[in-house]
């Protein structure tokens, strides 16, 4: 066997943004859901590098680095508003701000 | 090679795994670097180090030590872990896992239906050409990445500040309790003697 067959890359990349998803659903607590985003991110940037690898192209390079400036903008502002539940409310739950004024 | 890609691939979803269903915050996030890692070895085996390197760098250097810095600074003890374990009840978790499962397995099937024939064999992609495509006919892209950094720049110095408000009450039915079933007793208002000088609440 010689080489990684490009479909196992993409099922580890697929299998990766099922977990993210699933925790994206059940978790109700404010920073797993910025940590399942960020696992869903990675596996999207991780399914663009198997791809450019597999044609021998530098794109899917160059989109992952898309992905992670992405990802660290997504990351700040995620952890600035969990601050603000925090201080207003004093949980992290996010079922508390279900509600919205005016 | 093909060893070491399987083993980091199996590492990197039981990490994955460890993230998701983990009570303890910090735990979470320890798992999760431990995950970054292991798809940053992902990268080196498929024949992309530039890539390997950024994630370590980026991923598992600036944002997950930003997470640990904000749960440190927010002090989560032993009563979030069991306020967590007591949100973990297998029926909270089995419908979202069973949709996420049917998605994955009709993703799979497709991924297998058609064949896509083509095998990484490693071969080297480093960052010269990732540079000379991003920073000749892809230029609008960097413009793009600075744009949305200068965007999250200032939305987070602008959401981040600790201004003095008053916290809009939460329904009761909103209020953490752990059982959502059960309602929460009212709050006995203190009538009378409520000379406090803090009468609206000023986070």
């Amino acid at each position: 066997m010689n080489g990684v067959p490009m479909e196992h890359g993409l099922v580890l990349a697929a299998t990766l943004f099922a977990l993210g998803l699933c925790g994206l659903m059940f978790r109700r607590n404010m920073i797993f859901v910025l940590m399942s985003l960020e696992i869903m991110l990675n596996a999207a940037g991780l399914a663009f590098i198997v791809a450019g690898t597999g044609w021998q192209q530098p794109q899917g390079q160059v989109m992952f680095l898309l992905v992670i400036t992405l990802a660290a903008a997504e990351a700040s502002v995620g952890l600035a508003l969990l601050i603000q539940l925090y201080h207003r409310f004093k949980t992290l739950n996010i079922d508390v701000a279900s509600r919205m004024r005016g | 090679m093909e060893l070491a890609f399987y083993l980091s691939g199996l590492a990197a979803v039981l990490a994955t795994l460890g993230v998701i269903a983990n009570p303890n915050p910090v735990h979470g996030v320890l798992y999760l670097v431990v995950s970054l890692l292991a798809v940053a070895l992902v990268f080196f085996t498929l024949g992309a180090p530039f890539a390997g390197a950024l994630e370590i760098i980026v991923y598992a250097g600036a944002i997950m030590v930003l997470f640990v810095f904000v749960v440190m600074m927010l002090n989560l003890g032993q009563a979030a872990a069991e306020q967590e374990r007591l949100w973990l009840q297998p029926r909270t978790w089995i419908g979202p896992s069973l949709l996420a499962a049917v998605l994955l397995l009709t993703l799979i099937s497709l991924l297998w239906r058609d064949d896509i024939q083509r095998v990484i064999e490693g071969g080297e992609l480093t960052a010269k050409g990732a540079g000379t495509l991003l920073y000749g006919p892809w230029l609008l892209l960097v413009e793009l990445g600075a744009l949305l950094l200068l965007a999250a720049l200032v939305t987070a110095s602008h959401v981040g500040r600790t201004v003095p408000v008053a916290a809009p009450k939460p329904a009761a039915r909103d209020m953490p309790t752990g059982d959502a079933d059960q309602p929460q007793p009212p709050q006995q208002p203190a009538r009378g003697e409520s000379s406090s000088p803090a009468g609206k609440e000023v986070l």
